[in-house]
């Protein structure tokens, strides 16, 4: 499903956030990418969506390079993908339903489909019944959740979180993981970074550690083929 | 669809704004507009003079009344000629007298003096100065002919001036529709950085930047439209408060002129360009603002 060969990334301030990092996952996998912060976790995770591009190396995502990906691609590739933030990103300005209904909007779905999806997302963050609220006026939970919707609205293959629980209490962090769980379990690959290395152990899903951009550890293929093959 | 009632609903939220917006692009687009109507105005005022300017054909003193009725059928036979009328000598005289105020000392006149006249009244088409004057000469080379009396100066003048004020009008209506373009440019500018967080996030869902640029460019050309429509409003207004003196002018000149607002065909042109000038203005500038906005999660 993804992967990445030899992937550096150098920021036009000079600071190598990613050095010749290279994994790959399957479909249906549950990967938690930890490390301190400023390890290059979110970093790793941009340029997998692609808000990002890898100095060198590259990046495959269902078999296809993303470097080969013109501007003009980008919008399409973006809906095949649902991101997470840890300031979950919602419009503050627009009740619950019309954010998670944006991914479907700006796909062009008809109406009478997005009405009937929005609600299958919110059912399954549990948030059914709260559509016509604001998100302040949600628990940060609550928030969180709504952005988990918004990224499986659109029923993308794959699904990127960075730090997903930051701001939560350890009970709704492992609530929140437990979803991604889910969304794993039915064939979706979830990519989560996380620094909460308890809540990883006690998943025991596979899990990459990186240090100062490197990959220093974990039980991530570390590609054993590409490996043998230089 | 949605995105254009987004746009209104937006529109709609903020109306301070937006009025003081929309009263800068119609007073932008009324003034050309206005310029046009008043050349438009002048040119059906002169139109009427162009039918009232004629041509006195002064016959020499020996040619008889009949020879002057031949002539005169032989001009009306002439291209670009409405109408002849012969004026016999003594008609003449009686209008001299009834109007110059000298009847008693016309009266001692023991023979009439003044000769029969040709009054020529050329098509309007061939009221230009140049067909006129080339009407003239005709005239002047008959031999039966004494002079011609053309006064062509004040129609020239008259010609001159209008081409100057319909190049104005030109002038004005690029002037002001490059400002209409800069105010609905600027106006959707800071529409953009206002919603730079929502732009963000559409990005990031996968918004194309045409499906980001929609609302704006909707949004643009509503303002273009709502311009146009007060355009228009400021122009009836004049064109009613002015109706009143400009019909007592032309009762003074006697002439059937009437002050006419804008018409079918122009009033499209207003709405059209208005809408055409909004549109290209906000794409201009969502197109510029628009692709600085990228996601950086």
């Amino acid at each position: 499903m993804i992967r990445l060969e030899r992937v550096s990334k150098r920021y036009s301030n000079g600071r190598e956030a990613l050095t010749n990092v290279s994994f790959f996952v399957d479909r249906g996998e549950l990967l938690f990418i930890t490390g301190r912060s400023g390890a290059g976790k979110s970093t790793l995770l941009k340029v997998i969506a692609l808000l990002e591009r890898p100095t060198r190396g590259t990046v495959s995502i269902n078999g296809r390079n993303t470097g080969a990906l013109g501007a003009r691609h980008i919008p399409a590739f973006r809906r095949q993908l649902g991101m997470v933030f840890q300031d979950h990103k919602l419009l503050a300005d627009r009740p619950v339903f019309d954010n998670v209904a944006l991914p479907l909007v700006v796909a062009g779905t008809p109406f009478k489909d997005i009405d009937k999806r929005v609600r299958a997302a919110l059912d399954q963050v549990g948030l059914l019944g709260k559509e016509r609220m604001l998100p302040m006026e949600l628990s940060v939970g609550e928030q969180q959740r709504v952005g988990i919707a918004r990224a499986v609205v659109g029923k993308p293959p794959l699904i990127v979180a960075d730090e997903p629980t930051g701001n939560l209490d350890p009970d709704l962090a492992l609530e929140v993981m437990r979803l991604f769980r889910r969304f794993s379990e039915v064939g979706v690959t979830v990519l989560v970074a996380t620094h909460d290395v308890h809540i990883v152990r006690e998943f025991g899903s596979r899990e990459l550690i990186l240090t100062s951009g490197e990959v220093t550890g974990g039980s991530a293929d570390p590609l054993p083929s590409l490996v043998a093959s230089r | 669809m949605q995105a254009l009632l987004g746009a209104l609903g937006r529109l709609a939220r903020a109306p301070l704004a937006t009025m003081l917006t929309l009263l800068v692009i119609g007073l932008a687009l009324a003034l050309p507009a206005a310029l046009g109507l008043l050349v438009r105005n002048a040119e059906s005022a002169t139109g009427g003079f162009g039918r009232a300017v004629d041509m006195t054909v002064y016959l020499k003193n020996g040619v008889t009344l009949s020879r002057a009725q031949q002539l005169a059928t032989v001009a009306r036979s002439r291209p670009g000629v409405a109408s002849v009328t012969v004026i016999s000598a003594a008609e003449g005289l009686r209008q001299f007298r009834k109007y110059s105020g000298f009847g008693a000392a016309l009266a001692a006149l023991k023979s009439n003096p003044l000769p029969n006249v040709l009054r020529v009244v050329p098509r309007p088409r061939a009221s230009g100065p140049l067909a006129l004057e080339a009407l003239r000469r005709k005239f002047a080379a008959w031999p039966e002919v004494d002079m011609v009396q053309l006064d062509t100066q004040w129609v020239m003048r008259f010609n001159a001036i209008i081409a100057v004020v319909r190049r104005l009008v030109l002038l004005a209506a690029a002037l002001l529709g490059v400002g209409v373009l800069a105010v609905v440019g600027n106006t959707i500018r800071l529409e953009i950085l206002n919603r730079s967080d929502e732009i963000e996030v559409t990005k990031l869902v996968g918004g194309s930047n045409s499906f980001v640029r929609r609302p704006f460019v909707y949004t643009g050309a509503l303002y273009g439209l709502g311009g146009a429509v007060l355009a228009w409003v400021i122009l009836e207004g004049a064109v009613l408060a002015l109706s009143g003196p400009a019909a007592r002018l032309a009762e003074l000149y006697g002439s059937g002129f009437v002050l006419r607002g804008l018409g079918g065909r122009e009033l499209a042109l207003l709405f059209g360009g208005g809408m055409a000038l909004g549109w290209l203005g906000a794409w201009i500038s969502a197109f510029r603002h628009l692709r600085s906005i990228e996601p950086r999660a």
